[in-house]
């Protein structure tokens, strides 16, 4: 099987605050990490690799320093690390993104199946994979939860939706974006680190796309940021100490009140 | 190089670095003594007003003209016929939306059996409502939903359409958008109209909920939001009010469906925790997966639903669909009560819209504690058998 893993860089947002002070991210000491969502589908597709053969190629856009991901992918064990990196590239909203990706796993041959993370930390759309499919012209399933018995050119999945599970047949190639419940990510070995350290990684940059630079990145964005600030903070009411007798009666005291009860 | 970002910095830099320190996104860097905006910037415009030279301006976005793009359509969600209440969230946002604007709001949906619903989506604002009524369309599916979204947009031309950031909307949105080559703001918590371009502010958490993002989409038609469930107030029914109904035919042969349904598992008949008024959550202070039986305990006797914050899913102490925050389920009931939840700015993400919040933490400088109506400091294991007791005695005495 040819199986592409779109993965990003993200910054370790868990640790990204906001100084209210002056109104900056604080990015001191803040690592650049291998967005989360996206190593349940690089172990997605080593699975897939380890039951049916084949290559797993992992994907990327980003600046230089995004390398560093696609080296994390290949110590897991990913065949080939590829980054879509180039300066026409940058300030890309989803609809950019998925376009230069999609033209980037043209370039890189034919696929079978492309599998994503649910969605990134940092711009936490999940609309990549979608979107994605539509360049391509292929179908996309989301939220996988088990990939089952590819078979005569076609894939058993699982998806959570609200209220329930549903088992699809979809035909490959095809896109999915897997969620969280679907694997344990395996951690890297010793070796595959020391593979990544020496792996190629291979550019792409619109040189090899041909793409006119207006129809991507910023320039080619349909969407503009045009503030950024801190969520407004929650008025709070009162903080109340007392034996665990005086807090259960003050809580009780106020459902009463709420007419919870 | 010049960036390509639409952020230009005139000759008057005097590469001081002020801008590098300033920008939140670290894409600004010093060369040849001159600020270099490079393409990790967002345009946010926290460098234009650090400038102490007043050397960097953001450049004006052009708006095209597409004025033929008229009205507010909204994506009336539906399972087994029976129209989700987000879709009446966006009816009511979209009114008002459309009365800014002066243009009507429609509202599309699609299923079996659906006709009937048409008349609740008008009496709950919609002037126009297209049915695509087929049993092919029962339940979602990816392929022909999104075909028939977007041949209703390129004929109906809406300036705004507004789905909800459901599972099911927020695969289909993409989808939809990139059909139609238009942007799309995902899980948008704050809709209004920008006063002088008349265009859609789409507002929307970002980086973990850690800050607010506000987006145009000004050079697409529509400009689409998914807009998350339980933020916006729900249009009341008004059964006097008058609107068109419009059945729609399914355009068969440009349909596609490449994907087939095998089967589906509904989730049984527990509480989701999207749809309860009371929810009592449990967080890591419970110490142990046991402690789940006194958070169910509590939501017993209240009639509540369970939700749980993220370290206790995934301790596996708790399933996920008990998730409350960024990464789980977004929540509004009208009771809160947070049991050992420090409440992280993700958790908080999924639940600060809460009516009311009762929070039980060991710590009284939590961050949930800030949050709180009312913040009892103590040991979670002590006070909430004591609560448990007390509000069964009460129930006793009648």
């Amino acid at each position: 099987m040819n199986i592409v893993v779109c993965i990003k860089q993200v910054p370790e947002t868990t640790e990204v605050e906001f100084d209210e002070a002056t109104g900056r991210l604080k990015r001191e000491g803040v690592a650049a990490i291998i967005n989360p969502f996206d190593e349940y589908a690089i172990e997605a597709g080593l699975r897939l690799k380890e039951k049916y053969g084949g290559v797993v190629r992992a994907l990327s856009m980003g600046p230089p320093m995004a390398e560093q991901a696609l080296r994390d992918a290949i110590a897991m064990g990913a065949d080939e690390g590829w980054l879509a990196t180039d300066r026409v590239f940058g300030g890309a909203d989803t609809w950019a993104t998925s376009l230069t990706l999609a033209l980037c796993i043209e370039k890189i041959g034919p696929f079978d199946i492309v599998i994503c993370g649910l969605k990134t930390t940092d711009g936490d759309t999940g609309q990549t994979g979608p979107e994605m499919a539509e360049h391509l012209n292929v179908p996309h399933v989301s939220y996988v939860n088990e990939i089952g018995d590819v078979k005569d050119g076609k894939v058993r999945l699982r998806r959570n939706l609200d209220d329930g599970i549903e088992t699809l047949e979809a035909p490959l190639p095809l896109i999915i974006t897997v969620s969280k419940d679907i694997n344990q990510p395996r951690l890297a070995t010793l070796r595959g680190r020391l593979m990544a350290k020496r792996a190629e990684i291979k550019k792409i940059t619109n040189q090899e796309l041909g793409k006119d630079p207006k129809d991507l990145g910023l320039d080619g964005s349909f969407t503009r940021v045009v503030k950024i600030f801190t969520p407004p903070p929650h008025v709070g009411g009162e903080v109340i100490e007392g034996s665990p007798d005086e807090l259960a009666e003050a809580i009780f005291r106020k459902l009463r009140e709420e007419k919870v009860i | 190089m010049t960036s390509k970002a639409p952020v230009i910095v005139k000759d008057s830099c005097n590469g001081c670095g002020i801008c590098v320190m300033a920008c939140p996104f670290g894409a600004i860097t010093i060369e040849a003594g001159r600020a270099v905006i490079g393409e990790g910037c967002r345009v946010c415009g926290a460098c234009v007003d650090t400038c102490p030279s007043g050397a960097i301006e953001v450049a004006k976005v052009e708006v095209l003209d597409l004025s033929s793009w008229r009205g507010v359509l909204v994506f009336a969600e539906q399972h087994g016929s029976v129209i989700h209440p987000v879709a009446y969230e966006l009816l009511g946002k979209g009114r008002e939306l459309a009365d800014h604007l002066s243009e009507p709001l429609y509202a599309v949906v699609l299923g079996k059996g659906v006709k009937p619903q048409a008349k609740e989506l008008v009496s709950r604002g919609a002037d126009t409502v297209f049915v695509f009524e087929d049993p092919s369309l029962e339940s979602f599916r990816d392929d022909p939903y999104t075909d028939a979204l977007a041949d209703v947009c390129k004929e109906v031309k809406p300036s705004i359409f507004l789905i909800g950031a459901t599972s099911i909307g927020r695969s289909l949105g993409p989808r939809v958008a990139a059909r139609l080559k238009t942007g799309l703001t995902a899980d948008c918590t704050g809709l209004d109209i920008e006063p002088e371009t008349k265009l859609l502010r789409q507002t929307r958490p970002a980086y973990g909920g850690n800050i607010m993002a506000t987006i145009i989409t000004p050079n697409g038609r529509p400009q689409m939001a998914t807009v998350r469930y339980k933020v916006m107030n729900e249009a009341k029914p008004d059964p006097s009010r008058k609107g068109e109904i419009v059945e729609k035919p399914l355009n068969r042969k440009a349909m596609t469906d490449r994907i087939s349904i095998v089967s589906f598992e509904p989730a049984g008949d527990q509480v989701s925790i999207t749809d309860a008024d009371i929810i009592v959550a449990g967080g890591k202070g419970l110490g142990e997966a046991k402690g789940f039986e006194l958070i169910r305990g509590l939501a017993n006797v209240l009639g509540g639903a369970v939700g749980a914050s993220r370290p206790t899913v995934d301790e596996g102490w708790i399933e996920y669909r008990h998730q409350v925050g960024l990464s789980g389920r977004t929540v509004r009931p009208k009771l809160y009560i947070a049991c050992g939840i420090s409440g992280s700015v993700q958790h908080q993400a999924g639940m600060r819209t809460s009516d009311v919040i009762i929070s039980v933490n060991k710590d009284k400088d939590a961050p949930m504690c800030s949050i709180s109506s009312l913040a009892a400091v103590g040991d979670l294991y002590e006070v909430v058998p004591r609560l448990i007791e007390k509000i069964k005695e009460y129930k006793m005495r009648g």
